[in-house]
């Protein structure tokens, strides 16, 4: 299912003014705080209707200011997991998840057990809300929201109310939904490792404007729009596969630009994960570096590069089918005398690629 | 109990009973009505609403009951309707008392509801919106269920106070034993004549004892409560 959403609105301070579509998968709202992009879900959600707008569903319009159409928040069924979870005190878990059910066409949609499984919360829904850390609740919310039989999913920043273990708790819960449910989702965020792990497609925002928008391994390897993601996160994301195991607590993944070793990853041989790559670990040499501990040695060739206002410079490359993103400083692209079309060895220390930054997936991210 | 108290003494307890349970469960449903309107409603007149709602809690309860009497009397412009359309009379009748009472109260009863709507976060509302339920299925859902804390602590104070009426009472319908003559009412005339001390003293004694037994069952009440939403 495809959602195409265009909204104008003014907002204390800025006007929000802009339009984009999510294709199947997980789009991915990105941008700082302030930048509207709980005011965008919220439209969708019709929580706010904004003064001039078009949000179009595959199976139906939810909204279409110009031709007097405004579905109430009860008919668009869409399922929204807020970042403060929101169950309701006074029911257990089980109540919870199965509240939206009540109001759900019948028939189809989830099945109670297959989510509580999914989710892995067995365990609470004979409790109530009060009695959960926050990652449990989170997780109830998500179920709730799903066994709704919602069209798509929103999730306004999920994991942001959320202490680092939590996050890392939730997040292959989140990677399991998009590959296993075929549930279109659309999700706010403005922690880059979330949206690198976990979109199919990016919409970049800033100010109530979209600035890019595409699928997440072209937006975030293009060096134009690093500046509106920060360039501390700037990174390319790679699709690898699991190859071996190896004996002394690494593993060896095969990827489009080549082998890469990195810490011992948990996940079976053959498993596809995906890797984020900061920009500011790749190190750059103009010919094969000797006597170095760094493991990870690419051929790459340099495709541009983007000099910053400061002291550094983006440079992408590409190195076999994949695209990566150095960070590095102009004067270092003087001295090697970096240009469009030289080759070049990409370095990477195994142990610079953070845990957060490796993610499972059923899928590609091309 | 019944040789305890004497059949006129035990009269006046048992008619304050039934009026304070009538004036406490007709008034209710208005009551959270009202309480609704004035802590979600956004119209022209919402505080003079809330003032009216307030006048008797302010006003000399002497006075609440002449103007009960002016309106509600025989002769009065609702009462008059009343008697002649649908034979209803209040005036001097159990039924009356149960309206002085009712009014009294009512203040208090919308008091303690609308602080529990208040108390509801908006949120929880909204969240049961985007999961398909409409609007009077999520006041039946979530809104009502959150607030039932609020409903019976108003019901219990209505009720306590409703008990405890005399002023505007005794003004609306008088003092007639068996009908009209309350437990506050009954106290008033053992006083009046000499050697009724002791009878007094007996329905001191059950009024407190009432008091006391709807005090307690409104903390149990909210605990219960309280232990239901927030524990395990």
């Amino acid at each position: 299912m495809t959602l195409s959403v265009s909204l104008n609105h003014r907002l204390p301070g800025f006007t929000l003014d802009l339009s984009f579509e999510a294709p199947p998968g997980l789009t991915a709202l990105f941008g700082r705080s302030g930048a509207g992009k709980t005011t965008v879900v919220n439209a969708v959600a019709g929580l706010v209707t904004p003064e001039r707008g078009r949000i179009v569903a595959d199976d139906g319009v939810l909204l279409d200011t110009a031709a007097g159409v405004n579905l109430p928040p009860h008919r668009r069924r869409v399922g929204y997991v807020f970042q403060d979870a929101r169950l309701f005190p006074h029911l257990t878990v089980r109540q919870n998840l199965l509240y939206g059910r009540f109001f759900a066409p019948k028939g189809a949609g989830a099945d109670l057990a297959r989510i509580v499984d999914l989710l892995g919360i067995a365990a609470l829904l004979g409790r109530r809300p009060g009695a959960l850390s926050g990652g449990e609740r989170q997780r109830v919310a998500i179920g709730r929201a799903i066994l709704s039989n919602p069209r798509m999913l929103l999730l306004d920043e999920p994991l942001a109310a959320l202490d680092e273990a939590r996050k890392a708790e939730i997040l292959p819960y989140l990677e399991r939904l998009r590959d296993e449910l075929g549930l279109p989702m659309l999700y706010v965020s403005h922690a880059m490792s979330e949206v690198a792990r976990l979109a199919t497609t990016v919409v970049l925002m800033e100010a109530g404007r979209v600035t890019a928008a595409g699928p997440t391994a072209a937006i975030l390897s293009d060096p134009a729009a690093a500046t509106g993601l920060g360039l501390r996160e700037a990174g390319a994301v790679l699709d690898a596969r699991v190859a071996a195991q190896e004996a002394d607590g690494l593993t060896r993944l095969e990827t489009g630009a080549g082998p890469l070793w990195l810490p011992q990853i948990d996940a079976r041989d053959g498993a596809l994960l995906r890797l984020r790559i900061l920009a500011q670990d790749v190190m750059l040499a103009t010919q094969r570096p000797q006597g170095v501990s760094a493991l990870n040695i690419l051929p790459a060739t340099v495709r541009d590069i983007r000099i910053g206002d400061g002291p550094g410079a983006l440079v992408r490359l590409t190195a076999g089918e994949e695209t990566i993103l150095a960070r590095i400083t102009r004067r270092s692209v003087d001295a090697l005398g970096l240009e469009a079309g030289r080759p070049v060895y990409a370095v990477l220390k195994a142990v610079s690629v953070a845990r957060e930054n490796v993610g499972q997936t059923g899928q590609i991210a091309r | 109990m019944t040789d305890w108290l004497s059949p006129e003494e035990w009269q006046a307890v048992a008619l304050s009973l039934r009026v304070s349970a009538v004036a406490t469960a007709a008034s209710l449903p208005l009551g959270i009505l009202v309480a609704l309107a004035l802590a979600r409603g956004r119209f022209p007149g919402r505080q003079v609403l809330n003032g009216i709602v307030h006048l008797p809690l302010i006003l000399p309860p002497v006075v609440t009951g002449y103007l009960l009497l002016l309106t509600f009397g025989r002769k009065g412009l609702v009462g008059q309707v009343l008697d002649q359309w649908f034979g209803v009379v209040l005036a001097f009748r159990w039924t009356g008392a149960a309206l002085a009472a009712a009014i009294m109260a009512f203040p208090l009863m919308v008091r303690a509801i609308r602080l529990a709507i208040e108390a509801v976060d908006p949120k929880l509302e909204q969240a049961a919106a985007t999961l398909g339920a409409s609007r009077p299925w999520i006041f039946a859902t979530v809104t009502l269920p959150m607030i039932l804390p609020g409903i019976v602590a108003g019901a219990i104070l209505a009720f306590a106070k409703a008990m405890g009426e005399f002023g505007a009472t005794i003004t609306f319908v008088s003092n007639i034993p068996g009908q009209t003559q309350t437990l506050p009412s009954a106290i008033y005339s053992f006083l009046q004549v000499p050697g009724g001390d002791a009878q007094a003293a007996r329905l001191v004694m059950v009024a407190v004892v009432i008091a006391m037994a709807a005090l307690l069952l409104s903390e149990w009440v909210g605990r219960a409560v309280a232990r239901r939403i927030g524990g395990a």
